[in-house]
């Protein structure tokens, strides 16, 4: 089944969020989510300095068969963006909450309602059914 | 819910995500599309094609309809078992369907059609078939799966029994031959040795077992897409259909203008294009990251095309496609993906057979 850690914040379209000690927060796509896409070949992250708005699409993610945007769960500016994945966007099916992050962002509104894991869950629940 | 093949529990059980193909619940994958694609350039593996639909066609005079009815000439099968490519073409020459068709005996051919095209043909077929008395058959008692890859055939081979692994063994490229209850043909849609072989439908589970006991992969379509692509064949319904005609599809190889007395559905609309039909099929790599995809705008100085398919190809790890164009395009061509223009080269296909990259000697560079 899909892996949902309950430490992080999630969208309906299926973004992570983790907030980092230092204030910034983490940004990537969901187990269930790399799990749909199916092999990642090639990932686009946004470059550092854009400033997003909440629900803008700002990275692209391509399997075998689509590609994908990405869209950001909170308004702020991107501080980084994982270079990692230009080489190994395998890393993104592989550990979609850890290695696979996609960006890191600079928060500069208040933050929208995202969803807990639980309420993820059942939003994904739904979603199949 | 679509239809099944004899085989749709079998791939829930591996494991499989299921998509609809053509009306049909197929297996998309069973893990990973890229480690099943590999699989088949490097060792093998079984694919169920059971959803394409086996159409036998039997009478006297079926040689003279298929010649009428195929631009390629069947007239040039003469051994029984021996295959043929060919296009099946509306009047002004635009693409019904793409097919292979086997010669069984003089009275008997057997046609695999694609599935989403089932219908079409079977209508388009009959409507020839009271004029020319033949017996149509739709042979859906029966399976196939195709085993593919340079191993292929030596772990296909001891589930025959001897006699059948002789004859098997012995069996040309595009040949097939009837082994007790099963067709097995040299056939195949990945640019890799392997056979095709069909199968009553109640034993379908049972040979999937025993070709997956032979340590074969079980390959889902998203890889058969991924290995025709790179074997640069078409597929149909996307790389052409009946608003385009077989020239400009990268097809004028199949069809058979000579004898040039030979009438064939479509030859008098082919034979005025012949030398006017003003854009071709090209295969394109794409020399930066990125992922080629339909529909995307390619330019040169000749002109602008659309790519046909695209996709990511594992064997060259680049990114591959095949557009139509205007002819003499290339060799250098620049791709607009999200608006924003990427350099590919223009090759002639395939990009990859027999386990590795055939772009090397294109003539692309200048």
């Amino acid at each position: 089944m899909n892996d949902i850690p309950a430490d992080l914040h999630y969208t309906t379209k299926h973004e992570w969020l983790r907030r980092l000690p230092n204030g910034q927060v983490e940004i990537g796509i969901s187990d269930y989510a790399q799990n749909a896409l199916g092999d990642l070949v090639f990932v686009e992250v946004p470059e550092i300095g854009r400033r997003l708005r909440a629900g803008e699409a700002c990275a692209v993610v391509e399997s075998v068969k689509a590609a994908s945007d990405v869209y950001s769960p909170i308004s702020g500016t991107v501080v980084a963006g994982n270079a990692e994945l230009a080489s190994h966007p395998e890393l993104v099916n592989l550990e979609p909450y850890t290695a696979g992050w996609l960006m890191r962002m600079e928060i500069d509104a208040p933050e929208p309602t995202l969803l807990d894991a639980d309420a993820y869950a059942k939003h994904l629940a739904i979603q199949v059914r | 819910m679509g239809l099944k093949t004899p085989l749709y529990v079998t791939h829930l059980k591996s494991g499989a995500k299921i998509i609809d193909f053509g009306g049909w619940d197929m297996p998309l994958h069973y893990g990973s599309q890229v480690n099943e694609h590999h699989s088949v350039r490097r060792d093998a593996g079984v694919f169920d094609v059971s959803h394409m639909a086996i159409i036998d066609l039997k009478g006297a005079r079926v040689l003279d309809m298929l010649r009428y009815l195929l631009a390629n000439d069947v007239d040039r099968l003469k051994s029984p078992g021996k295959a043929l490519y060919s296009c099946m073409l509306s009047a002004d020459g635009g693409v019904i369907d793409d097919l292979i068709v086997f010669y069984l005996g003089p009275t008997w051919f057997r046609l695999v059609v694609n599935a989403g095209t089932r219908d079409k043909d079977l209508a388009w077929i009959g409507s020839y078939a009271s004029r020319f008395a033949v017996q149509v058959i739709e042979r859906i008692d029966l399976a196939m799966l195709a085993v593919q890859g340079p191993n292929a055939i030596a772990k296909t081979l001891p589930l025959l029994t001897p006699e059948s692994r002789q004859i098997a063994l012995q069996l040309a490229p595009f040949m097939g031959c009837f082994v007790g209850s099963w067709f097995i043909a040299r056939t195949g849609y990945t640019g890799e040795d392997g056979f095709e072989i069909m199968v009553p439908a109640e034993e379908a589970a049972a040979l999937w077992a025993s070709l997956r006991a032979q340590d074969i992969a079980p390959i889902g379509l998203g890889a058969r897409d991924t290995l025709r692509l790179e074997a640069g064949m078409n597929l149909y319904g996307q790389d052409m259909d009946e608003s385009y005609h077989p020239l400009e599809s990268g097809l004028a190889w199949t069809v058979a203008f000579d004898p040039p007395e030979r009438d064939f559905s479509g030859r008098v609309a082919l034979q005025t294009l012949r030398t006017s039909y003003t854009r071709e099929m090209v295969g394109l790599v794409l020399n930066e990251r990125g992922v080629l995809r339909r529909d995307q705008r390619v330019m040169s100085s000749l002109g602008e095309g659309l790519v046909t398919s695209g996709t990511y190809s594992p064997t060259l790890n680049a990114s591959i496609g095949l557009a139509r164009v205007p002819r003499g395009f290339g060799p250098n061509a620049q791709v607009e993906i999200r608006g924003k223009l990427h350099a590919a080269r223009v090759i002639k296909p395939p990009f990859a057979r027999y386990g590795k990259s055939s772009i090397h000697n294109s003539g692309s560079t200048p």
